[in-house]
């Protein structure tokens, strides 16, 4: 299946976004994540099945004024 | 100092956490300046190098009050989402509030931002909005759900100062017991001294400590010219005149013509 995260292009098994994120090195990060411009929080994330084209985005804490 | 959504600050400067010429430096600025508010932003993180962890970390040491930002962000849409994952990411209830409607000057949305206040005061948030000196939009902001109003004192990051003190000033008047912030524009301690001077709360800066020479040094000078400015307003200016008043009695005077 084709997903993106953070706008790169990737093929992937993965079938929730927790399992998504722990094959790409988010494992333990404190990250807050949206699928197709919608929150989905830590909790729903196990249970959130991916599909063909989810746009994913992984965010953490940054500088900011 | 007035309260915000229940929080007394110790110290009424807010830091912005940006552009500083390293970590060491950023976390030196706090130390020196004793800001009880450090503002943060959420972006994309990369799996491998994990940036982001590192920062969370060095911030979480400083021991500040966290204010998580929706910098960048043009429509409701999208700044409700930022602010639901900045309130899981940072575990705080605080959102600084930004719904840009204009590119040059980053002028604020204040439609955009009015309906977005209201969407997240009522899913908890306790919103901080950088809006204008518009009295009518702090008005339906407060309507919105704000309990804190954060009016700009010039465009973010050009260090003018306050380009409207008269509109400050309405605003102070109007909105007595609303804790008021002046959130970006200013470029000189005796700008934040001065905003103090006319009652307001707090002041949030970034660009202006960030970018001097010394950033530690300029965040100590910022950190006195609020207290000073503080202090000033509580001890109840005098009024100013146009004329002269002789401030050595005339009485007893010798008469030597």
């Amino acid at each position: 299946m084709n997903i993106s995260i953070n706008g790169e292009q990737i093929d992937t098994s993965a079938e929730t976004l927790t399992t998504l994120l722990e094959q790409n090195g988010y494992a333990d990060a404190t990250i807050a994540t949206a699928v197709n411009s919608t929150f989905v929080s830590q909790g729903e994330r196990e249970n959130y099945l991916l599909k063909e084209g989810d746009q994913i985005e992984v965010l953490a804490p940054m500088q900011g004024g | 100092m007035r309260e915000f959504y229940g929080t007394k600050l110790s110290n009424a400067l807010m830091l912005g956490t940006a552009q500083y010429p390293s970590p060491a430096i950023l976390a030196d600025a706090f130390k020196r300046s004793g800001a009880g508010v450090a503002t943060v932003s959420l972006r994309r993180e990369s799996g491998t190098d994990k940036a982001g962890q590192d920062f969370w970390a060095m911030i979480r040491e400083l021991g500040v009050h966290v204010l998580p930002n929706t910098a960048g962000c043009h429509t409701v849409k999208e700044a409700v989402t930022t602010a639901q994952m900045a309130r899981e990411v940072f575990g705080t209830p605080w959102i600084k509030l930004e719904v840009i409607g204009e590119e040059d000057t980053l002028h604020p949305d204040t439609f955009a931002l009015v309906e977005a206040a209201r969407i997240l005061s009522e899913d908890g948030f306790q919103v901080f909005p950088y809006t204008t000196d518009d009295l009518v939009a702090a008005e339906r902001l407060l309507r919105a759900g704000c309990e804190v109003l954060m009016p700009w004192g010039a465009p973010i990051g050009s260090g003018q100062g306050l380009n409207n003190v008269f509109g400050l000033r309405a605003m102070r008047a109007h909105f007595p017991e609303t804790p008021l912030v002046v959130d970006a524009g200013l470029g000189l301690p005796s700008q934040a001294a001065q905003v103090m001077e006319l009652g307001f709360d707090a002041v949030l800066l970034n660009t202006a400590v960030a970018k001097a020479g010394d950033p530690a040094a300029m965040a100590e000078a910022f950190s006195l010219a609020v207290s000073a400015g503080q202090l000033a307003a509580i001890a109840d200016p005098m009024e100013p005149r146009d004329m002269a008043a002789p401030s050595t009695p005339v009485i007893g005077k010798a008469f030597l013509s």
